[in-house]
């Protein structure tokens, strides 16, 4: 009953924050004119024609705040505006192209865990010796690296260098068409999963082969950070007196490192799960531009640069969302996996 | 100050931390002789553009002309990257100094008085705080406008309240010490204590690490000229050099990597700079972690 009465403090902490958000959201479309705002009201490329009549139904000469009660009441009937980049509703073109950014995620998602924690163990426990200098001169490497730079130089290599290895897009020209055909059920439009239940093997492979590369490029900061944190965790944890006591009862070093001293370090490293999903929302911009890899990231992108404000606003805010119920989920599940955070106090 | 001692000895003696000491420092260099190492061309008013070399679609490979080789409409390479290290300092320091003083002014003002101004100062950071940074700097720079003012503007939005956080906290653990409670006694003013007591015993350590962060400042800056919302098409800018690799990243057939001079110089001159700052970082870190002893 604790936990529940916890929960719905947390969730009504987060009106203030939502509405603070849409808030900024809507401050930054105020610098528009009217014409320029009135395509976050259009849900259809036969309104985007009759601009002069939006603006009146939608008041958009009134003043700030009612304006602003207007637009929440759009957003919150779904409508977000129109996509002048895809030309649909943007509501509509975020969930067209989430899955291929999804697609992306799953497989990056496991490679930041497991090899952060996986690094970041073994760097704590050979401290200051050459694994430890070694790894960690990596992750200052990562951490340092541009991310769209990186992507370039992979580019250079493994499509260049190897003739066509590794190539940007989703798939190739003639696998595109596979998918595309009738004979292929697109129940999830991730494309991998797809070709699994398809029982496809081109269409599979092919997909793969355009997923190493922006895989690799969106993991390598955030497999850097995670490292990072694991180790000084991992060391503040070998310092325990538990450490000590099972060291001292005879414990092989390996147990001792992998039981005792990981499981209390991973607490720690959980809670950012959110800082990574943030810099994840921030890589796939980056990623599948370089990439051409057309999900949400590469969208926004477009978005951006054609000026097209509902697009950037609605990704913005559909993120934000995102990233707020992420930290709500993982506040949630902290309460859970250590037993010594009290849920009547405040959680700082 | 023996702190200062302590600390400077402990910097040099760590290699890492002493490559990233040598590292700024060629930086600093290169920025301040600028115009020695990469003169401005006779008749060339913007240093900050990139003089070109004629309009040719081609990148031009390294000459003893431009030893660095020219991109697509035939930018020196060379002056861009040494150009882009005064560009690139500016944009840490003038982004980091506004975010700091910022951070300084609220963060004191919440951690010290506490209360409605906390609560309210606290909430307003919650939202700025509830967006992946670089969306909302992107939103905020297609808002303003494509340009590395943008840019600076948009980082500055989007990194002041980590700071303002940060120096709450710090103010917060000194607010119950004697020495302030002291000063208040012998009734100084509410702005005095802040200033004189209360910050200087404790943002130090926020300090360094916020100043160390201008390498993190130069790579989203970087990552959004790159994504053409920063910089123009030729300012001397490493971001929207790299941008000029896009079309370049494959050569001709049977000679796939004959443009790598466009696509690798600026980055790496990039991965450098922010490499000496996160070095420097990461030593302190472990310096000014409490949990490590001092021996």
């Amino acid at each position: 009953m604790e936990l529940r009465s916890y929960i719905i403090r947390r969730l009504l902490l987060l009106i203030p924050v939502l509405f603070g958000v849409t808030l900024l959201i809507f401050g930054i479309t105020m610098m528009f004119s009217p014409v320029e705002r009135a395509a976050l009201f259009v849900t259809s490329s036969r309104q985007m024609s009759d601009i002069t009549a939006i603006i009146e139904t939608y008041g958009l000469d009134q003043p700030f705040f009612v304006q602003y009660g207007t637009w929440i009441g759009q957003v919150f009937s779904g409508n977000l505006g129109w996509s002048k980049v895809v030309g649909m509703p943007v509501w509509d073109a975020i969930w067209a192209f989430l899955p291929a950014t999804l697609e992306l995620a799953i497989f990056a998602t496991p490679i930041i865990i497991f090899m952060g924690i996986f690094l970041g163990t073994k760097a704590a426990a050979h401290k200051d010796r050459p694994l430890d200098h070694g790894t960690r001169v990596m992750a200052i490497f990562g951490w340092s690296l541009p991310t769209f730079w990186l992507g370039l130089i992979l580019l250079m290599v493994f499509y260049g260098y190897f003739t066509g290895l590794l190539p940007p897009h989703r798939l190739s020209i003639q696998m595109d068409m596979v998918v595309n055909s009738a004979s292929f059920i697109r129940y999830t439009h991730i494309n991998t999963i797809d070709a699994i239940l398809n029982l496809n093997g081109a269409v599979l492979l092919d997909a793969l082969r355009h997923l190493v590369l922006p895989v690799i490029t969106l993991s390598v900061t955030q497999v850097a950070f995670i490292m990072r944190l694991m180790r000084s965790s991992m060391l503040e944890s070998l310092g325990k007196g538990y450490i000590l006591t099972a060291r001292a009862k005879g414990l092989a070093e390996r147990v001792v490192v992998n039981k005792h001293a990981r499981r209390n370090a991973l607490i720690p490293v959980i809670t950012v799960a959110g800082y990574v999903l943030a810099g994840m929302a921030n890589g796939v911009v980056i990623t599948e531009t370089i990439f051409t890899y057309k999900g949400i990231g590469w969208w926004a992108w477009q978005s951006a640069v054609r000026l097209d404000i509902a697009s950037v606003l609605g990704f913005a805010l559909f993120n934000s969302v995102l990233f707020v119920l992420v930290n709500l989920v993982v506040d949630i599940l902290y309460t859970r996996v250590d037993p010594r955070v009290r849920l009547g106090g405040t959680l700082q | 100050m023996t702190d200062w001692k302590f600390m400077a000895r402990q910097l040099v003696k760590n290699p890492l931390s002493l490559a990233g000491i040598i590292i700024i420092t060629i930086f600093v260099v290169l920025a301040i002789f600028a115009p020695l190492i990469a003169p401005i061309p006779e008749g060339h008013r913007d240093p900050y553009m990139i003089p070109r070399d004629g309009y040719s679609a081609t990148p031009q490979l390294p000459s003893e002309e431009h030893i660095f080789g020219t991109t697509e409409g035939q930018y020196d390479i060379f002056y861009g990257v040494i150009w882009g290290t005064r560009t690139a300092f500016h944009v840490g320091l003038v982004v980091i100094g506004v975010v700091l003083a910022v951070g300084i002014v609220l963060g004191s003002l919440a951690g010290y008085f506490g209360g409605v101004i906390d609560e309210v100062i606290m909430r307003i950071t919650d939202i700025f705080l509830a967006f992946p940074a670089l969306i909302l700097a992107m939103a905020i720079v297609a808002a303003l406008g494509p340009s590395l003012r943008s840019v600076m503007m948009a980082l500055i939005v989007v990194s002041w309240p980590s700071y303002a956080r940060l120096i709450r906290g710090d103010i917060l653990q000194v607010r119950e010490e004697d020495y302030i409670e002291a000063s208040r006694g012998i009734g100084a003013s509410n702005f005095r204590v802040i200033i004189r007591h209360a910050l200087p015993n404790a943002i130090y350590p926020t300090l360094i690490m916020a100043s160390l962060d201008i390498g993190a400042v130069v790579l989203s800056a970087a990552a959004l000229s790159f994504l053409g919302l920063g910089a123009p098409e030729g300012s001397a800018d490493w971001g929207q050099l790299t941008s000029f690799a896009r079309n370049w990243i494959v050569g001709p057939p049977g000679n796939p990597l004959k443009y790598w001079y466009v696509v690798t110089i600026p980055g790496l001159f990039m991965l450098f700079f922010v490499l000496g700052w996160n070095l420097l970082g990461d030593a302190f870190r472990d310096i000014l972690d409490p949990r490590l002893a001092r021996r």
